[in-house]
């Protein structure tokens, strides 16, 4: 298993160029690995032969047409959906049917949902420290520490003791986004992070997205927004009808995709 | 140049604010509202002013017997010389003390719960659900402590109403989350077998409940065996209510979004935790209607308990009337019983508007 310091590992900044530094790095490195994955829903076969490694400190975009498995696959990383065949190994540990190994990946990836699911009954703090207090066992001071350590971050100390019913849409998105932080994850899965705002809440987000990239948290995001692929992602992956259907740096995959379908869907994303 | 004077503010037309602009605008607005205040005002003469007649102007307060009723009025006497038989039954009088100190804590405990600041108010509330009810049932029974024993069967009157609707209240609540829990669990035994149990206690009705646990059940019993008629009441009406219960939690939780179970288990939470701390208290906030008109349907179902021959306020009432020496005096008994439950079940309901209030934070999801 491997052991990593709390905090992410940072990668160098200044190394932009994203095909190199794969090469680089070591077989230990691999925080994600999926393996010859299958998912069926009843009898549809929802993902196919998925494989895909995930490396430290990686930003990987998924994108693909609505229905094509890209919110299953990452819902797979942390169990909230079952494969039925291959292996996902996150950090070290296989999901298994085994509750301890689910609740010890659990603990260390944060997952940020397209509809927010901030619990409406606690306040924004009580939000943030939940988890920390009940899972990771810490003294409340420190966990209300970090967590008004991580509103600022994410620009909303003030709201701390609000509800999140009386925060708008971004501001909420913001919260979930200081939520998962706060259990201190080594990966952080977004699904549709920014599907359901609007217009003009969209790039207090991403902006949050982009700060944290910048720091080397090793991210998995499933998103429409092309822009935060083009500038964050280190590989954008397309799928479509539960296949990877390619894979590749971002510069290479919106301006010259091999796979017809891709360019279909790039056509029909970016010109109207 | 010319220069800008405001004109004076002018009070508003009379006819629009305070109760004359109310009546206007609620009673009078068109000629059928007009019609139906009539009506309204009509019943209301013709029905209140026969009733605070007979209750209060020409009733008899005072005396000890039927011959001091003399007016067309309330004979009141007939209740308040046996306001202790309403309150105690057949507890006897040297005891009743202990009673008294019951209701005395009760009210210690309900009391801070309707007052916000309270220091100390969730202390008391946890003492209430797990220190009150043994500390109830060693000072009403006694048998310990040099507190001479009182066996169940001389309780009675509104301390008996008490006992019952309270130990239900407390019983049928925990039980029926944990039900309503377990009919929603993926563990097929449990499933089934809360459902079987729910299914089955709200197939019968509470008054064959009562009359099976006392009548049908000593009957299977071993010879010499027998446990007490009032706990086998006591247990048919919690398995009774949970059951009900059940069904409003269930509610509850059915109305919890799937994100809020997958963002606490996402967060590392276990089923209990994401029970216990994110879906039980929007679920449970959610039914409180539903769970307080339980609350008030379990109350008033404690008279069912008549059947069975304990007496409680209806049952005391009911003996009561039968005495040859107060003729006519029925409605009498009848009122002040009926009032009794009126009050508590009334104050059941306030207390559940004001906390519907207090725990609304925002909108939901």
């Amino acid at each position: 298993m491997v052991s990593a310091p709390a905090t992410p590992t940072p990668t160098p900044s200044e190394d932009t160029d994203a095909s190199p530094r794969l090469g680089s790095r070591r077989l230990q490195d691999v925080v994600i690995a999926i393996e010859a994955m299958n998912k069926w829903y009843g009898a549809f076969h929802v993902l196919r032969d998925i494989s895909l490694q995930v490396h430290r400190g990686e930003r990987i975009v998924l994108c693909g047409p609505s229905g094509s498995g890209k919110s299953t696959l990452i819902r797979c990383i942390n169990r909230l959906e079952e494969h039925q065949s291959g292996r996902i190994v996150v950090d070290g540990v296989e999901l298994t049917n085994d509750v301890r190994h689910v609740e010890q990946i659990r603990r260390e990836v944060g997952m940020v949902f397209q509809h927010f699911n901030l619990f409406p009954h606690l306040t924004v703090l009580e939000n943030c420290v939940l988890a920390p207090i009940w899972v990771r066992k810490e003294p409340r001071r420190v966990a209300e520490e970090r967590a008004m350590r991580l509103l600022e971050r994410v620009k909303i100390p003030e709201q701390a003791s609000k509800y999140p019913g009386q925060l708008s849409g971004g501001q909420q998105q913001r919260v979930a986004i200081a939520r998962s932080l706060c259990m201190q994850p080594k990966i952080m899965l977004f699904d549709e992070p920014t599907s359901a705002l609007d217009p003009e809440m969209i790039k207090e987000v991403l902006d949050t997205m982009i700060s944290l990239a910048e720091e080397g948290m090793t991210m998995v995001c499933v998103t429409h927004e092309m822009g935060f692929a083009k500038t964050v992602a280190d590989r954008v992956i397309f799928m479509d009808q539960g296949q990877i259907v390619e894979e590749n740096d971002p510069h290479t995959f919106f301006t010259n995709p091999v796979n017809d379908r891709t360019r279909l869907f790039l056509s029909q994303i970016l010109h109207h | 140049m010319a220069v800008f004077e405001a004109k004076p503010a002018l009070p508003p037309p009379v006819l629009t604010r305070g109760p004359v602009g109310w009546a206007r605008q609620n009673l009078l607005s068109s000629p059928l509202n007009v019609g139906l205040t009539l009506v309204g005002v009509v019943l209301i003469v013709a029905l209140v002013v026969p009733a605070v007649d007979w209750a209060l102007l020409n009733a008899t307060f005072r005396g000890t017997t039927a011959d001091a009723c003399t007016g067309t009025g309330a004979c009141w006497p007939f209740v308040t010389t046996r306001l202790d038989f309403f309150v105690y039954g057949f507890y006897p009088p040297p005891e009743r003390w202990r009673v008294n100190v019951l209701f005395a804590l009760l009210a210690l405990v309900i009391v801070p719960q309707l007052l916000p600041r309270f220091p100390g108010r969730r202390a008391l509330a946890v003492f209430g659900f797990l220190g009150l009810p043994v500390l109830a049932a060693v000072l009403l029974l006694g048998g310990i402590a040099g507190l001479p024993f009182v066996e169940t069967g001389k309780w009675g009157g509104l301390m008996l109403t008490l006992v019952l609707a309270m130990v239900g209240i407390l019983a049928a609540l925990p039980v029926g989350v944990v039900l309503a829990l377990g009919r929603r669990s993926k563990m097929v035994v449990v499933r089934v077998s809360c459902t079987t149990f729910i299914e089955f206690w709200r197939g019968v009705p509470l008054i064959s409940v009562l009359f099976m646990a006392s009548v049908m059940l000593p009957l299977f019993l071993p010879e010499g065996v027998n446990f007490d008629k009032l706990l086998r009441a006591l247990i048919g009406i919690i398995m009774f209510q949970s059951a009900y219960m059940a069904e409003v939690v269930r509610g509850g939780l059915q109305a919890i979004p799937r994100g809020q179970f997958e963002a606490a288990h996402a967060l590392g939470l276990g089923y209990w935790r994401t029970m216990g701390l994110i879906i039980l208290p929007q679920a449970l906030k959610l039914v409180i209607p539903g769970i307080v008109n339980t609350f008030i349907a379990l109350f008033k179902d404690t008279t069912l308990v008549l059947i069975i021959g304990l007496l409680d306020v209806l049952g005391s009432v009911q003996a009561a009337i039968v005495d040859p020496a107060w003729n006519r005096v029925a409605v009498e008994g009848y009122v002040f019983a009926g009032l009794c439950y009126w009050v508590f079940c009334f104050g059941m309901s306030r207390y559940s508007h004001a906390l519907e209030r207090k725990l609304q934070t925002g909108h939901k999801r």
